[in-house]
C-alpha cells in the first residue's frame, strides 16, 4: 500500500493559486453542483407538500427518499463546496472515518432506545 | 504482510519541515472544529429522533409551517424553502469567493464574499420572522418552553417546542457569528491585508465555517420540517 502521508511535498493549499483557465473549469463545476442542489431542493419540498401524509403505505418510501437526498446533497457540500475531495486521501479519511463511526453508533444507539424506552 | 512499505529514513519521516496532510496548521483545526461541531449538532438531531421515535404524537410540520409574509393565504413549507434556497445561494457565492481568492482577483473575492453577507442577513431576518410566527402559535396558544399548542390533544408534549427553539436558535447563531466573522474578513480583504499576504486561505477557512453552517441547515430542515 502507498503511504501517501509520507509523500514530500512543499506545496501548501495556500500557494496553490490557480490560472485563469483552471478557475473557469472549477467554476463550470460549481454552477453543476449548484444546479443539482437546488433540483434536490424543490423535489424534496415538492414531495414533502403532495406526499406528506403520514398514514399512506407510500410515507416509509418517502421518509427514506428524504433522508437518501439529504446525504447526498451533505456529501455534494462537503466533498466540493467544502474542497473535502480535493484533499489528500488520507486527511480525508481522517476527518469522514471517526465521524461516521461515532454517529452511526449514536443513531443504533438512540433510536433502538427511543422505540423502546416507554413501552415497558 | 502484503503489499509493500516504502522505505522512508527516520531523519526525513520525523525531520519536520512539511505538512503530511498537506493542508496548514489553521485550516485543518477549522476542520477538526467543524467536527466536533458537527458531533455537537448530530448528537441534537438524534435526541430529536430519540423524541420523535419515544412519543405518543407529535406535529405535523406542514400543519405548523404554513404562513408566508404579506400574504394569509396557506403555503406549507414555502417560506422554509426559500429560506433553504437563499443558504444554499450563499454556500454557493461563498465557493466562487474562494475560487477568486485562488485567482487573486480581489474584486471578485469582495464581490462574491459580499453577497454571501447578504444572503446570510437575509436568512437571519427570516428565521426572526419564523420565530415570530411559531411563538404566535394558533389558537390553541402561543407556542413557550411549556406549552405545546400544534398538538391540541397532548399540548404537554412539549419536546416539539424545545427542540424546535433548541436547534434552529443553535443554529441560528452560528448564522449569526457566521455573518460577523465573513464581515471582518470582508474588511480584511477590502483593505488589502490579504492581497500582501500573497494568498486568501482566510477566505477558504472561514468558507469552511460558511459551508459547514449551510450543512447543518440541510440536515435540521429534512429532520425538523419533512421527516
Amino acid at each position: 500500500m502507498e503511504r501517501d502521508d509520507l509523500i514530500v511535498n512543499d506545496s501548501y493549499a495556500p500557494m496553490a493559486n490557480h490560472s485563469e483557465e483552471a478557475g473557469k473549469a472549477i467554476r463550470k463545476k460549481i454552477w453543476k453542483v449548484t444546479a443539482i442542489l437546488s433540483i434536490l431542493t424543490a423535489v424534496e419540498i415538492a414531495m414533502g407538500i403532495f406526499l406528506s401524509d403520514r398514514s399512506a403505505d407510500l410515507w416509509p418510501v418517502v421518509k427514506w427518499s428524504f433522508i437518501i437526498m439529504t446525504v447526498v446533497k451533505a456529501a455534494y457540500i462537503v466533498l466540493i463546496f467544502m474542497h473535502l475531495g480535493d484533499e489528500k486521501r488520507s486527511f480525508r479519511f481522517y476527518i469522514i472515518i471517526p465521524y461516521l463511526i461515532f454517529i452511526g453508533y449514536m443513531i443504533f444507539l438512540y433510536l433502538i432506545e427511543g422505540f423502546n424506552v416507554f413501552t415497558y | 504482510m502484503a503489499g509493500h512499505v516504502e522505505k522512508v529514513d527516520a531523519a526525513t519521516a520525523w525531520g519536520g519541515g512539511r505538512s503530511p496532510f498537506n493542508v496548514t496548521y489553521g485550516k485543518m483545526m477549522m476542520w477538526f472544529f467543524l467536527v466536533s461541531d458537527a458531533l455537537t449538532f448530530g448528537g441534537f438531531l438524534i435526541s430529536l429522533g430519540f423524541a420523535k421515535a419515544s412519543a405518543d404524537s407529535w406535529p405535523i410540520a406542514e400543519k405548523v409551517f404554513f404562513h408566508f409574509p404579506f400574504t394569509h393565504a396557506e403555503l406549507p413549507l414555502i417560506y422554509v424553502a426559500l429560506m433553504t434556497f437563499i443558504l444554499i445561494v450563499s454556500s454557493v457565492t461563498m465557493v466562487l469567493a474562494v475560487e477568486a481568492g485562488h485567482r487573486m482577483d480581489k474584486a471578485g473575492v469582495q464581490k462574491w464574499l459580499g453577497w454571501t453577507i447578504v444572503g446570510g442577513a437575509i436568512f437571519l431576518g427570516s428565521q426572526a420572522w419564523e420565530w415570530y410566527t411559531f411563538i404566535n402559535g394558533n389558537e390553541h396558544g402561543m407556542a413557550t418552553l411549556t406549552w405545546n399548542p400544534y398538538l391540541p390533544e397532548n399540548p404537554g408534549e412539549i419536546r416539539y417546542t424545545n427542540f424546535f427553539f433548541f436547534v434552529t436558535g443553535f443554529h441560528g447563531f452560528h448564522v449569526f457569528t457566521g455573518v460577523i466573522i465573513n464581515a471582518v474578513v470582508w474588511l480584511q480583504v477590502k483593505k488589502g491585508i490579504m492581497h500582501e499576504r500573497g494568498h486568501y486561505e482566510m477566505v477558504e477557512k472561514v468558507g469552511l465555517y460558511w459551508h459547514f453552517v449551510d450543512l447543518v441547515w440541510v440536515f435540521v430542515f429534512t429532520f425538523f420540517y419533512l421527516v
